[in-house]
């Protein structure tokens, strides 16, 4: 096994496999915000749950996080190995000539998501390990709100304009991330799926419904507001 | 002029091989890592020699002028290879294999060695499987065969249009399985610049380093030449850029004698020459000729029309074109033998009738096919036969299917579509079946010193059928050189290794230098290209596909006073000492220089026709070659002595005690 | 025709190199752009200059030696060609057209346009066969039925003419289409089962080894490749690879 990932192509796999882990994730993600949209209540119940529940917290969550590293962190290794494979560069690269944008650029779409990851700790993330660990509160509940907080916390979030913007900006990168990434990574672990039709279509769909539906849903909380 | 000896064993021809095999001296495992062997060349029968020879346990020295072994010249082979097989049951056997290419050969091939060449064909095909050559198939799992060059079996077995690069690709896997094994050292990007002699044995090379420029020497106890044919001597041929003679010229030039070198063949079906800036010329397979229909017009004013763009092709109505393979040949038609085909060819050209700006080219014509193809396919279907564009579609469909690559190579190269206007061809130099002279055992006059493959002379005759060259290579290298080397090598086990530090070492290695010093410091003003294109010019029009004395005597005396321009006027730029292949280039041209005279001279001593060797004085009233067993029933065997002009004629006799002699008609 | 060529010039492998303008005039359009090099390098040579070294042999599409990225594209720009094949009417009277070798770190260059791609000979002697001795003594050709389509989907395969337009138009210099390649020839064979999981290994590790970079299956390879080879054969590789570290 661990010779396995000692390999080009063992890392390839693990790419995405870890790819593969954080669609599912991203999927999930977006299941529960949509919660959000059509029903706060329902959000709230979820949210809560999520962010109690022991086997979430302290097995899956763990397993997240080292998954999002490790997918950031393989990037970067793979993408240095395979520039030091260049050697001298063109005076002229045709690149478009025979390939997407999107799949000549995976290292520049993943590194606005990961600065979009970012933003996204300081806004929720942080703050919820803040009230959990630093705290102690696992409540669910806070001052000035009735029930639970999660809902007010997320249309909080989504009244400044600029932040509103840099969401979908980061998802309108995701798309392009998800447009090549979606099939490349079945692809790499050998099937040959990815270059199916049906697979083809079923990637774009994902690889635009989703980030779309974010930043749709970014955008109902700051209209509504 | 003395009488050569073949060494052909004695007994029934069908067990001279399996009796030689039992006859001949072995050298025992242990003893065979104490040899070495350097093979030159990696083309089929140098790449299946090198693995064959490492896998016996010979130390084997490889060397090509490619950047790798597979770009040798196999790999640009088309149609396939025959093997009697009879899988398809339709009558064939090595006997009738032997047979059919003895008479392709217009009976001047050595009988011994082609029955051999059939007896081993179809190990061929099993050694090629086993190694994963994809070979076409049937539904049914089975292999699949196709009939080639006007056979009446069906024996040829094929990958697509690529079976030389598939050939190639599994001898040189066998090859990376042996360099992986330290059994065969490969060097790549070095050119074989003398062979060494020492004691009148071969034992070695000297070699210059393509890359830095630097000049080796390599030991051994023996030394293969597969380094093919030498058809670039024309500067036009489907050969590839590099291909040359310079290996065996060399080895010619230390006492290899040199057999048969006007035996040349040209190929009817090439992409013609669009102007003087042509590099190379681009071979469309034999296969077209089963569905195209060749003419060109029957109006002189028609062609003028053609050629200056004012009538199109495909306006010249059905009565005012000249189908003249149908028309000489009503019996085999448009399929009659490359050699014949391409002399038809160069009869109507000469006349005048040749449809392109050159004046060399005519039609091939697949309209009718199209036609015909459609109107079944129409039938078939319950469609509307009289449907023109119906018909035109489904008959294009199918000619697609069949030819579409090489319709398409054709698109690329002269940008016109043939499935519209007729296609365009003329004749190229394609092969040559002339080489260095080898006996039963494939050694050269020179001992230790053999020759494989293309390289040397023993299997086609005065002509080679279409798909038999590559069944030769992989015959030599895999299952006749092996054995026979060893016969030859039992002698050294206690030889021990041979010393590069010898005075035969220093000479060869001085002679070499000498020569590269005297290109590079000539200093001249003209390119070497500019000499090669002038000894193509004189060698296509007086030893092309029509040769007279008159023409003959004058392309000596032209070649050698080229020879003497060229050394005086070539300009080599660059020094000795790098990447240099102008001096790699000059060296070769150099020696086609040499060639080119020793083939005209050949081609004036044998006063008969015979195979792609056609003398205007002998031919029939209508024109057809005239063979003269009488007195040309011989191999020319040339001995070098100093000059070409001076070489002397040895003659190996050709008894045919198997096959009786019979004049070849297509009437 | 009248064309300005611009040409990496660089004299050996240690030297450095630089790109170099040539005017050049009088190109037919039906010369192929190795010819259109003739002619500039028959120019050269009368004005006493050192020619363009580039690799060239067979000239029809086969052979695999010609090389070139020609405005950015290897072998240029036309689809399912070689450099040799590539012809001048594919340019337009006035182009500036630059050629360069094909880069990559594992592909050093010799001279000018010249790359030394003895990486893919090492690949494949590290497993690139069937080891199998050329005795002759093999078993009958028919005896073990092939279906149809594997032998077909083997041939696509085994086309490759090693000539590295891959690894050269490849953002990461990955060999992996051509390794691909190579491993699912053998791997559609039954021939080739037997030492399948050794042959992917060797051959991976030795890719890896020679310093080619990783496939991120931009696909740009398939695009370019003169012999249209198709990136499922990357897929095939990374399966076998998977099947023979796991099982």
């Amino acid at each position: 096994m661990a010779q396995l990932f000692q390999s080009s192509i063992g890392r390839k796999v693990a790419m995405a496999l870890s790819a593969f882990f954080l669609m599912v994730f991203l999927l999930q993600h977006f299941a529960i915000n949509s919660l959000s949209v059509i029903n706060p209540d329902a959000f709230n119940e979820v949210s809560h749950f999520m962010g109690t529940n022991p086997v979430v917290q302290f097995a899956l969550q763990p397993v997240l996080i080292f998954g999002v590293l490790f997918h950031f962190m393989m990037g970067f290794i793979l993408d240095f190995k395979n520039r030091k494979a260049n050697g001298k560069s063109y005076v002229k690269y045709n690149g478009a000539a025979n390939a997407k944008w999107a799949s000549r650029n995976m290292i520049l779409s993943g590194l606005v998501i990961l600065g979009f990851m970012a933003l996204h700790f300081v806004d929720f993330w942080f703050p919820e390990m803040n009230t959990k660990f630093i705290q102690g509160d696992w409540s669910g509940t806070a001052e000035g709100v009735e029930g639970l907080r999660y809902y007010e916390e997320l249309r909080h979030k989504f009244v400044n304009p600029y932040r509103v913007g840099a969401y979908a900006l980061a998802f309108v990168f995701l798309a392009l991330h998800l447009n090549h990434g979606f099939t490349s990574a079945f692809q790499s672990v050998g099937s040959t799926w990815g270059r199916k039709k049906l697979l083809q279509t079923i990637g774009l769909i994902y690889a635009y419904v989703i980030p779309v539906g974010f930043i749709g849903i970014a955008l109902f909380h700051h209209l509504t507001h | 002029m003395s009488t050569l000896i073949s060494n052909v064993p004695e007994g029934p021809i069908k067990d001279k091989w399996t009796n030689h095999k039992n006859n001949i001296d072995l050298v025992n495992p242990a003893n065979k890592r104490l040899i070495d062997v350097i093979v030159v060349g990696t083309g089929l029968a140098g790449a299946s020699a090198s693995a064959t020879l490492a896998e016996l346990g010979y130390n084997v020295k490889s060397f090509c002028f490619q950047d790798s072994p597979r770009r040798a010249h196999s790999i640009a082979a088309q149609g396939g290879i025959n093997a009697a097989k009879n899988y398809q049951g339709d009558g064939d056997s090595i006997h009738r294999l032997f047979y059919d290419t003895v008479k392709g050969g217009d009976y001047r091939s050595r009988e011994a060695n082609v029955y051999r060449l059939a007896e081993v064909s179809g190990n061929i095909i099993d050694q090629c499987v086993a190694q994963g050559v994809p070979f076409a198939r049937e539904y049914g799992g089975l292999l699949d065969n196709r009939s080639f060059g006007g056979v009446l079996v069906s024996r040829t077995f094929y990958a697509k249009g690529q079976t030389g690069q598939q050939l190639l690709l599994g001898a040189y896997s066998a090859m990376n399985r042996q360099i992986g094994r330290g059994k065969i050292k490969m060097y790549n990007r070095h050119e074989m610049m003398d062979i060494v002699k020492v004691d009148g044995k071969a034992r070695g090379i000297i070699a210059r380093n393509l890359v830095t420029g630097e000049i080796e020497r390599h030991a051994a106890h023996a030394v293969v030449i597969a380094s093919g044919g030498y058809g670039n001597v024309f500067f036009l041929s489907t050969n590839a850029m590099g291909s040359n003679v310079s290996a065996a010229w060399k080895i010619h030039r230390k006492g290899a004698y040199f057999a048969n070198p006007c035996f040349t063949q040209i190929h009817p079906t090439c992409i013609p020459v669009s102007g003087d800036h042509q590099s190379k010329l681009t071979l469309m397979s034999e296969s077209l000729r089963n569905d195209g229909r060749i003419w060109v017009p029957k109006k002189l004013e028609d062609v003028k029309a053609v050629r200056e763009g004012k009538l199109k092709p495909t306006e010249i109505a059905e009565e005012d074109r000249d189908y003249y393979l149908e028309r000489r040949y009503p019996a085999f038609g448009n399929l009659v033998p490359r050699d014949v085909a391409s002399r038809a060819a160069k009869e109507r050209c000469d006349e005048g009738y040749g449809v392109n700006a050159t004046g060399e080219a005519v039609y091939l014509d697949f309209a009718a096919s199209i036609e015909r193809y459609g109107k079944e396919q129409a039938h078939v279907r319950g469609l509307d036969e009289n449907d023109k564009a119906v018909v035109q579609k489904l008959g294009k469909e199918v000619v697609k299917a069949k030819y579409g690559n090489l319709f398409q190579m054709y698109y690329k190269i002269v940008d016109q579509d043939p499935y519209e206007t007729p296609m365009m061809i003329y004749p190229a130099v394609h092969y040559t079946m002339g080489g260095v002279w080898v006996d039963y055992n494939l050694m050269t006059t020179i001992p230790g010193c053999f020759a494989i493959g293309e390289a040397n002379f023993s299997d086609h005759g005065a002509n080679r059928l279409g798909a038999s060259a590559l069944m030769q290579g992989l015959a030599d290298g895999y299952f006749v050189l092996p054995y026979t080397i060893g016969d030859y090598l039992s002698d050294d086990i206690r030889t021990g290794a041979i010393s590069t530090n010898s005075p035969e070492f220093d000479q060869a290695e001085a002679e070499v230098k000498a020569q590269i010093d005297a290109l590079i410091n000539n200093k001249g003003t003209q390119s070497v290209d500019y000499f090669h294109r002038k000894l193509g010019k004189i060698l296509w029009n007086q030893c092309g596909m029509s040769r007279n004395a008159e023409g003959l005597q004058q392309a000596i005396v032209d070649i050698q006073k080229l020879r003497e321009d060229f050394y005086q006027n070539v300009c080599v730029p660059g020094s000795a000492n790098e990447f240099n292949e102008e001096l790699a280039k000059a060296g070769r041209v150099a020696d086609f220089l040499e060639l080119g005279e020793l083939f005209a001279k050949d081609a004036l001593e044998r006063a008969e026709s015979c195979g792609g060797h056609f003398r205007e004085e002998s031919q029939t009233p209508e024109g057809e070659a005239l063979r003269d067993d009488v007195n040309f029933a011989f191999v020319s065997a040339w001995e070098y002595t100093g000059q070409p002009s001076e070489a002397v004629l040895h003659k190996e006799d050709l008894t045919y005690e198997n096959i009786e002699l019979k004049t070849r008609s297509y009437k | 025709m009248r064309l300005t060529l611009k040409i990496w010039r660089q004299e050996n492998t240690h030297a450095e190199g630089a790109m170099v303008t040539y005017p050049i005039d009088n190109i037919s359009p039906d010369m192929s752009f190795l010819e259109m090099m003739d002619v500039l390098n028959k120019e050269l040579i009368e004005k006493g200059e050192s020619p363009v070294a580039f690799d060239h042999d067979c000239r029809e599409g086969i052979c695999g030696m010609c090389s070139m990225f020609i405005n950015g594209e290897a072998h240029g720009p036309d689809r399912n060609v070689t450099t040799c094949q590539l012809h001048m009417r594919k340019f337009k009277d006035g182009d500036t057209i630059h050629i360069e070798p094909f880069r990559a770190k594992a592909f050093p260059v010799i001279r000018d346009l010249v790359v030394d791609r003895s990486a893919f000979d090492r690949i494949q002697h590290a497993g690139g066969f069937i080891s199998v001795n050329t005795s002759g003594n093999t078993q009958d050709a028919n005896a073990t039925p092939i279906s149809k389509h594997a032998a077909d989907t083997a041939m696509d395969a085994a086309t490759c003419i090693g000539c590295g337009a891959c690894v050269a138009t490849c953002k990461n210099s990955s060999a992996m289409l051509f390794v691909g390649a190579k491993v699912s020839q053998y791997a559609l064979l039954p021939q080739g089962q037997v030492e399948a999981a050794d042959r992917v290994q060797h051959m991976v590790d030795q890719m890896d080894l020679e310093g080619f970079g990783n496939c991120t299956n931009t696909g740009a390879c398939e695009v370019e490749c003169p012999k249209g080879i198709s990136l499922e054969n990357i897929a095939r590789m990374n399966r076998e690879l998977l099947k023979a570290k796991l099982l």
